[in-house]
């Protein structure tokens, strides 16, 4: 009986994670190395990779400085009161429990074409919705979480003591920051990072519904992959999610080692 | 440096954590703020440091008021509990870090550290991290990092709470020796009597966020000012009913007095062997207890429980035993006054001249 579990087990894991895998790499050579590079050099690949690279940096960036931030507010400030702190808290994860596709309708409902918000930004030239802002807020949304609850409890867990021991020996908060926090919050950020990178990379809900998936203009990676798809063009489909699914396995090395070292520290 | 507190008050919500405290201490005093856990010491201390905020009162350090300064701005060392070593440095640059943010130079800070380094003992050890020390250790890190920059007032946080007990009376008579040797003003909290007693110049008695009383610690344990500070400082039981000893029967006319005493008070003999027969009570040993260097023994006079030491060289008492107890002076208190009364019986009525 015992045996049987450690088969269905392995059976479920080989269905759901290796065979797709060597699917993918099979589907991109199917027509030898041309066929591969062909699909990936093609105009619209080149551009959707940039776009998800473009959103990938902005993001992450956002998200750390954004991530730390409210991460030390939450536990540190003085002036935030206890209740709004909890509550501050349980907004944090909203983003978990809300559907992307929902995140991304949100983000369209209020800063749209057709809202008050959106005509005025895009008077001004600004283009939000269907264009690059949009799709950057739509992922800061669905990683905002990320980095908050990484950095979070290792600041609980230090407590304040080092930081007050600074203080009473003449260090201001930036100081205070960069040669005590710092150093122990370190590897949280660094795993925060990798999370936050490997989900703006496959982020494709939110990003669908705002940048409406114009070829060459707002197509990312993950939105292209699908539209190939819908085309039956699977040899090219096949080779974008290859460089995907590459970039995923670096992040996981990544990660491992990140959480390792967060261990020891 | 002189420190003066006025009408120091502090509430956390309904808490109310320290109420109108008012203080002076003299240059190069060292002080022990002692009370028991939560009784508001901790707070006062972090008000000090300025790492707190009063809710009401002043703060005057050499004559400015200091409330709204910054801990930056206070020229104060602070010495933690668990003393918040900067884990990820080693004993170098944490004793360094006061001085780094003083931007003085390399030489500056080599020179500062290693007679720190020196002086507290911990040549050799310069490189290593907090948790590569021992407990001690890590205090005197700690020690000299809040020396470093030179302050003017040291505070220390239950210095000792984290040590265990064999080398905390070891690092009582060292902190001691380098406070005075440095020549610092400092305060101490603690909850521990005999630490405050030992180490201090001067006692505070802190209980529910109010100043009991302030003095050396041999003022307060001989004239303690109110009923928390005698039962406090020393050991003692309380007597309810006065009228059960012998030789206090004036206080026993006043209406809810009680006594407290202490066990050092009471002598207690075989029958014969206290020389005041007369002032004697008879009573009953109920248990005994060794104590390494004494035996401590519980008494019954009638209803009441008395606790005394009784030396190792004399005889044995038993359980069961019937024995003498002079008790020769009593702490009394009463809802308005307190005051201590010798045994009225301890002049021999019939003193006999050879």
């Amino acid at each position: 009986m015992r045996k049987l579990w450690i088969t269905l087990t392995y059976v479920v894991f080989i269905l759901l994670l290796i065979i797709p895998l060597v699917e993918i790499v099979r589907g991109s050579w199917s027509e030898g190395w041309s066929g591969f590079t062909e699909g990936l050099l093609r105009q619209q690949s080149l551009h959707a990779l940039k776009m998800t690279a473009l959103i990938v940096v902005i993001v992450t960036v956002l998200n750390t400085l954004f991530g730390v931030m409210l991460a030390l507010y939450l536990v540190r400030a003085k002036w935030i009161g206890p209740r709004i702190k909890r509550l501050l808290n349980s907004l944090v994860d909203l983003p978990f429990a809300v559907s992307p596709v929902i995140g991304g309708l949100m983000i369209v409902l209020i800063l749209g074409p057709s809202t008050v918000i959106g005509t005025f930004f895009e008077a001004s030239g600004f283009k939000i919705v269907y264009a690059l802002p949009g799709m950057v807020l739509a992922t800061l949304f669905v990683t905002f979480p990320l980095m908050v609850r990484e950095v979070l409890p290792v600041l609980q867990e230090i407590g304040a003591q080092q930081e007050e021991a600074a203080s009473t020996l003449g260090a201001y908060s930036w100081y205070t920051f960069w040669q005590v926090t710092w150093p122990s919050i370190r590897w949280g950020v660094i795993y925060g990072v990798v999370l936050t990178v490997a989900r703006s990379l496959g982020e494709f809900g939110a990003v669908l519904v705002v940048s409406g998936n114009i070829m060459n203009k707002t197509q990312t990676a993950t939105t292209l992959v699908y539209q190939d798809v819908e085309n039956f063009n699977v040899v090219a489909a096949n080779g974008v999610a290859l460089v995907l699914a590459a970039f995923s396995v670096g992040l996981l090395l990544l990660m491992e080692w990140a959480k390792k070292r967060k261990e020891v520290h | 440096m002189h420190i003066e507190v006025r009408n120091l008050n502090k509430s956390f919500g309904d808490f109310h954590a320290v109420q109108d405290v008012s203080f002076d201490i003299k240059k190069g005093q060292l002080i022990g703020l002692l009370g028991p856990s939560g009784g508001g010491k901790t707070s006062i201390l972090r008000m000090l440091a300025g790492l707190e905020s009063p809710s009401s009162g002043d703060i005057v350090f050499h004559g400015k008021r200091v409330n709204d300064l910054p801990p930056q701005e206070r020229g104060i060392g602070f010495v933690f509990q668990n003393y918040a070593l900067f884990k990820h440095m080693t004993v170098y640059d944490n004793i360094a870090f006061g001085l780094k943010v003083k931007k003085q130079t390399k030489e500056q800070i080599r020179e500062r550290v290693m007679t720190l380094v020196e002086l507290t003992g911990l040549k050799g050890f310069e490189h290593r991290y907090a948790h590569q020390l021992s407990g001690g250790q890590r205090q005197r890190v700690a020690f000299a990092r809040a020396l470093a920059p030179e302050p003017q007032l040291l505070l220390l946080d239950e210095p000792f709470a984290a040590i265990d007990a064999k080398i905390r009376t070891e690092l009582r008579t060292w902190l001691k020796e380098m406070i005075e040797r440095v020549g610092i003003t400092s305060i101490f909290v603690t909850h521990d009597q005999d630490e405050a007693i030992e180490v201090a110049d001067e006692i505070m008695i802190i209980s529910k966020g109010r100043l009991e009383q302030k003095g050396s610690p041999w003022a307060i344990y001989k004239d303690p000012q109110t009923p928390f500070v005698a039962s406090f400082i020393g050991e003692s039981t309380i007597v309810e009913d006065v009228g059960a000893l012998k030789g206090f029967d004036s206080a026993a006319g006043k209406p809810g007095t009680k006594a407290l005493i202490r066990p050092e008070y009471i002598e207690i003999g075989k029958p014969g062997e206290i020389r005041l027969a007369s002032a004697a009570l008879e009573a009953n040993v109920k248990h005994i207890h060794f104590r390494g260097s004494e035996w401590l023994v519980e008494l019954e006079v009638g209803s009441v429980k008395l606790v005394t030491y009784r030396s190792l060289e004399k005889d044995v008492l038993q359980p069961g035993d019937r024995v003498h107890v002079l008790v020769h002076r009593a702490y009394l208190f009463n809802d308005q006054e307190s005051w201590i009364q010798e045994n009225s019986l301890k002049e021999d009525p019939m003193p006999i001249h050879i």
